[in-house]
């Protein structure tokens, strides 16, 4: 049990990482950027909201296959594949839950418009130093939601890490996964037990989004 | 040559800009015109902010020509914006040494000069947040002040603020006048601001400068301020400007 619940942390905390980190140019150009057609990458990026996860996981099962493409120039360095494994189950997890971390952060950017970027020019930052010290903070509200939500996102998905992790105990097994074996297997006490930890986790995080929300409503 | 000796002409959207001018050192030289006839267009080409076909030397410096163009951030220029533009995620003190840390440091000395100055000793623990209009601008003067600009900007820095609020800060407007070694654009719609602060002037009409609209014969010899309180006299009496003659702001 507990080797599940580090595996589901160390998924959840290393998605939310990555993400977070490739998001925020991408977040940002969608914020700045005045032309219409970045709104077609806007949509590719969102997909993942609508498209039932078990249409995502085939996609990617296709990718990761050792006959993909894409997985060819990893090849030389002796990666065949990367469905079944952590590192594949990571990088799913990550196109799964890419808009819960891209749309706040664009939001807060988009929120905090031109002008704090444009003063910090006239005082002398670099664009590089101004994103730093002037965008990234004044954007922290919407990093904070990103980070939550992708979190509990990663946390309760189940379809796609089915497909790609495969449920391997060990190595790709999550607690969403295992609760599903519990049921199939008639455990009702020990699935009762995840479901109830997952449960008060969701409500966790929603209080905390709410009270964040709230304090960032006074503050301003 | 010291001063700056600036000249912009190019379209922005249905707006075309064509102004040609001079800055003079120590001097303020305001700029009025009617509302949208480009001021703060201007304004944004000197900064940087707003990329137009033209020349800008400052001190014999060029900032922009046909082959040369600054961005903001290597322009020495101080910007205060109409609604102050302060960073709402730092202090008053971390606004105040924003640009002067990244303009090669500041003293001490320095910083309690343009505190003594602008009148910023109580207001520099707070937030930004918990400032007045009037206080925030002088502020966002002390932090332009402080990254040592070589051309002062100022876009209508009191149009936000009520009568009370504006008699606060002029005095401390005066004082940096008078402190100030370096050309100075002052960009206002009210003629008593330009009387009290300005050493020239420029107006602006559709993009270009052009000749200040002279007073009608019966107010020739009165000051602007007298023309002004005048205009206001009428108005509070109920009498409308004439249709195609627009008076002064009340």
């Amino acid at each position: 049990m507990g080797e599940v619940i580090w595996t589901t942390i160390r998924l959840a905390g290393l998605t939310t990482f990555l993400l977070l980190l490739l998001a925020t140019p991408l977040a940002w150009w969608l914020a700045r950027r005045p032309a219409w057609w970045k709104e077609i990458v806007a949509a590719l990026t969102t997909l993942p909201i609508i498209l039932p996860p078990t249409v995502l996981g085939f996609y990617l099962l296709i990718a990761f296959a050792p006959s993909s493409p894409l997985m060819a120039p990893l090849h030389a360095v002796g990666i065949r594949t990367l469905a079944f494994t952590f590192e594949g189950l990571v990088i799913a997890s990550m196109i799964y839950s890419l808009p819960f971390a891209a749309q706040p952060i664009r939001a807060a950017f988009e929120a905090m418009g031109a002008q704090p970027m444009e003063v910090a020019a006239t005082l002398r930052a670099s664009p590089i130093d101004a994103f730093f010290s002037v965008a990234l903070p004044q954007a922290r509200r919407g990093y904070l939601a990103a980070a939550i939500l992708v979190f509990a996102h990663t946390v309760g998905e189940f379809g796609v890490v089915l497909m790609i992790g495969g449920a391997i105990p060990g190595r790709t097994e999550v607690i969403s996964t295992r609760i599903f074996h519990l049921v199939e297997a008639l455990d009702y006490g020990q699935a009762h037990r995840l479901s109830a930890g997952v449960a008060l986790f969701a409500f966790v995080v929603l209080l905390t989004m709410l009270l964040v929300e709230r304090r960032g409503g006074r503050a301003t | 040559m010291s001063g700056v000796e600036a000249r912009f002409a190019g379209r922005l959207g249905d707006f075309v800009l064509d102004v040609d001018f001079e800055l003079e050192s120590g001097l303020i030289t305001a700029l009025s015109g009617p509302s949208g006839c480009g001021k703060t267009s201007l304004v944004r080409c000197l900064a940087g902010l707003t990329r137009l076909p033209g020349r800008l030397v400052v001190d014999g410096d060029v900032w922009q020509d046909e082959r040369v163009f600054r961005p903001p951030h290597r322009r020495q220029v101080g910007v205060v914006f109409q609604d102050s533009g302060l960073l709402q995620h730092l202090s008053v003190r971390e606004n105040l040494l924003f640009g002067a840390r990244r303009s090669g440091g500041v003293s001490a000395e320095a910083l309690m000069e343009v505190t003594d100055l602008l009148g910023l000793a109580p207001l520099i623990g707070r937030a930004t947040s918990r400032l007045s209009g009037g206080e925030r601008q002088r502020v966002a003067l002390g932090r332009a002040l402080l990254a040592r600009p070589r051309l002062l900007l100022l876009d209508e820095p009191l149009s936000s603020l009520d009568a009370a609020a504006k008699a606060e800060i002029m005095p401390y407007l005066e004082r940096t006048h008078r402190a100030l070694a370096i050309p100075t654009l002052y960009v206002s719609h009210d003629a008593v601001e330009i009387d009290q602060l300005a050493d020239r002037m420029i107006h602006m009409a559709a993009g270009r400068i052009t000749p200040a609209p002279e007073p009608s014969a019966e107010l020739a010899g009165l000051s602007a301020s007298e023309r002004d309180a005048l205009a206001l006299a009428a108005l509070r009496a109920g009498l409308a400007p004439t249709e195609g003659r627009r008076g002064p702001r009340p």
